[in-house]
């Protein structure tokens, strides 16, 4: 009788209390659904950064605290040691930065000369991460310079040793970005050695990249470096991506995956370059201009058939079978070696006579 | 009056506790054994003061959680909720049990909500979680104890203080 006596207003109220629980589940799960259709939690998040980024600073404060205190407590010998390494490295990189600026130079006449004023103007803005946990993964950082900083969503993060990853999200002070090793990131690569491309996409491993849907046949091996290949615009071309760790076949077996070590130092990374100016989007290459002496010049009576069949004038053809001008002396020497039994040369020969 | 307001300061430092908690990084090992810290708390409170704890609030938190988080809003604030309505529905006979028999509990309580977390990243297509991560609920129940401990020791303190005052 106690029982019944007592059950009755429990079970009331455990029936409002399940209606109140359906009511915000399905609160929630509209909310979620619009979150994920419509990016409102980005949206939220901007409007609440000036409450949001001071706790980001608070959480991130006890890993700056113990990094702190492990410096302060640091040995001097072991401070002595890494000092001296650091100097080697500095002076490492000095010499290859020197060697580095040789060969921009002359890779700068080259182009000059190849006219392809392709150079990237490419600044770089230094910027901080603010080490917090972001979701239940470790493949998103915080850093600590935002859209009013001139950081945009797109922006390419590398630190001194490779690609880290991209801004997905600017909030006013700080963004996201995310990281190369996250499995919903993925770099167009190539092969430094061949130039053999691929994608490498983050396998949620904070410490391998893969790279899937290489032919068998190809000419991967441990220890090869991937770059960024610049297709696709978004990544500059030439930053190191990862080293090839190990190669295994892919789940069809049709295909070879190679698995990578990102190059870039993701667990111990503290200072990053955000960099500023995105290249130009990779497109096919300008028409070469035409070349070869004016239409006047030529014959009319071969030029005038010749167009009628689309084919190439006939003075553009000789200069493209003619050997280099000869000089004074030896033409006719070199004119007789290049041109020696080919059919084409030797009418090509004809062509430079005629012209001439 | 001021009992419950000192009640209410120690319920927020909580809370504010655990989600700071939430956010800070541990060394990559051991970090997908982290625990679910603003579920330990609720699961505190929605067994000593069920008048303090209630869905509505357990949601708001989750939405809370979910903005500093920003992995899917509504993502926590519906697994909390979830998360104190068993917990308020079952508190008065888990609050009698000896201490192994309510860390087991807690332990599927957070197991159950560590599920409710992989479906919901299965529906929304992110990739699933590290098979690690399902140890995290188990360090959840070990920690449980000691931070049941911890919270009656301020909760008597604070109700010890508030009853004085007042």
């Amino acid at each position: 009788m106690a029982l019944q006596k007592e059950s009755t207003p429990i079970f009331s109220d455990a029936t409002a209390g399940t209606l109140r629980l359906i009511a915000y589940l399905a609160l929630a799960a509209i909310l979620m659904v619009l979150d994920h259709r419509n990016g409102w939690l980005h949206r939220a998040r901007y409007a609440s950064a000036a409450a949001i980024v001071p706790i980001y600073k608070i959480a991130a404060a006890p890993a700056d605290w113990i990094h702190d205190a492990r410096t302060a407590f640091a040995q001097r010998r072991q401070l002595i040691g890494e000092n001296r390494q650091l100097r080697e490295a500095l002076l490492l990189a000095e010499a290859r930065l020197n060697r580095m600026d040789a060969v921009t130079h002359q890779n700068e006449r080259l182009k000059q000369l190849l006219d392809t004023q392709q150079l990237l103007g490419m600044h770089a803005q230094l910027a901080r991460l603010i080490d917090v946990q972001l979701g239940p993964t470790r493949d998103r950082v915080m850093l600590n310079v935002g859209a009013h900083e001139g950081v945009h969503v797109g922006q390419v993060v590398i630190d001194s040793h490779g690609v880290m990853g991209q801004i997905i999200e600017t909030l006013p002070h700080a963004s996201v970005a995310m990281l190369v090793v996250d499995p919903e990131h993925a770099v167009p690569v190539m092969l430094a050695r061949t130039g053999l491309r691929g994608i490498a996409h983050g396998t949620g491993n904070a410490d391998q990249l893969v790279v899937p849907d290489l032919p068998l046949s190809s000419d991967v091996k441990p220890g090869d470096q991937w770059v960024t290949s610049g297709l696709g615009g978004r990544f500059p071309a030439g930053f190191p991506v990862g080293t090839v760790t190990r190669l295994k076949h892919g789940p069809s077996g049709m295909f070879l995956e190679a698995l990578l070590k990102p190059a870039a130092e993701l667990e111990r990374s503290g200072e990053v370059l955000l960099l500023r100016e995105q290249p130009d989007p990779v497109g096919p290459p300008a028409p070469a201009p035409e070349v070869g002496p004016p239409d006047s010049l030529a014959p009319t009576a071969v030029a005038q058939p010749d167009l009628r069949k689309d084919r190439p004038h006939p003075a553009l053809r000789a200069r493209r079978f003619a050997p280099p001008p000869p000089p004074a002396g030896e033409g006719d020497e070199r004119a007789a070696r290049v041109g020696g039994g080919n059919p084409a040369s030797s009418s090509g020969r004809a062509g430079t006579g005629a012209l001439q | 009056m001021n009992r419950m307001r000192a009640q209410g300061w120690a319920f927020w430092a909580g809370i504010v506790l655990a989600l700071l908690l939430m956010l800070i990084p541990l060394p990559a090992t051991i970090q997908p054994l982290k625990p679910y810290w603003p579920a330990l708390v609720l699961i505190y409170w929605s067994l000593e003061a069920t008048d303090r704890v209630n869905i509505g609030l357990a949601f708001c938190i989750g939405l809370a959680a979910d903005l500093l988080n920003g992995a899917l809003l509504g993502d926590q604030a519906l697994r909390l909720a979830v998360l104190v309505f068993i917990a308020l529905r079952f508190g008065s006979r888990l609050r009698f049990f000896p201490m192994c028999q309510q860390a087991l509990a807690v332990w599927l309580l957070l197991l159950n909500n560590h599920v409710l977390q992989a479906l919901i990243r299965a529906f929304a297509g992110d990739p699933p979680m590290p098979a690690l991560s399902w140890l995290a609920p188990a360090v959840g129940a070990v920690i449980w104890p000691f931070v049941f401990l911890l919270f009656d020791d301020v909760n008597t303190r604070v109700r010890g203080k508030g009853a004085k005052a007042a």
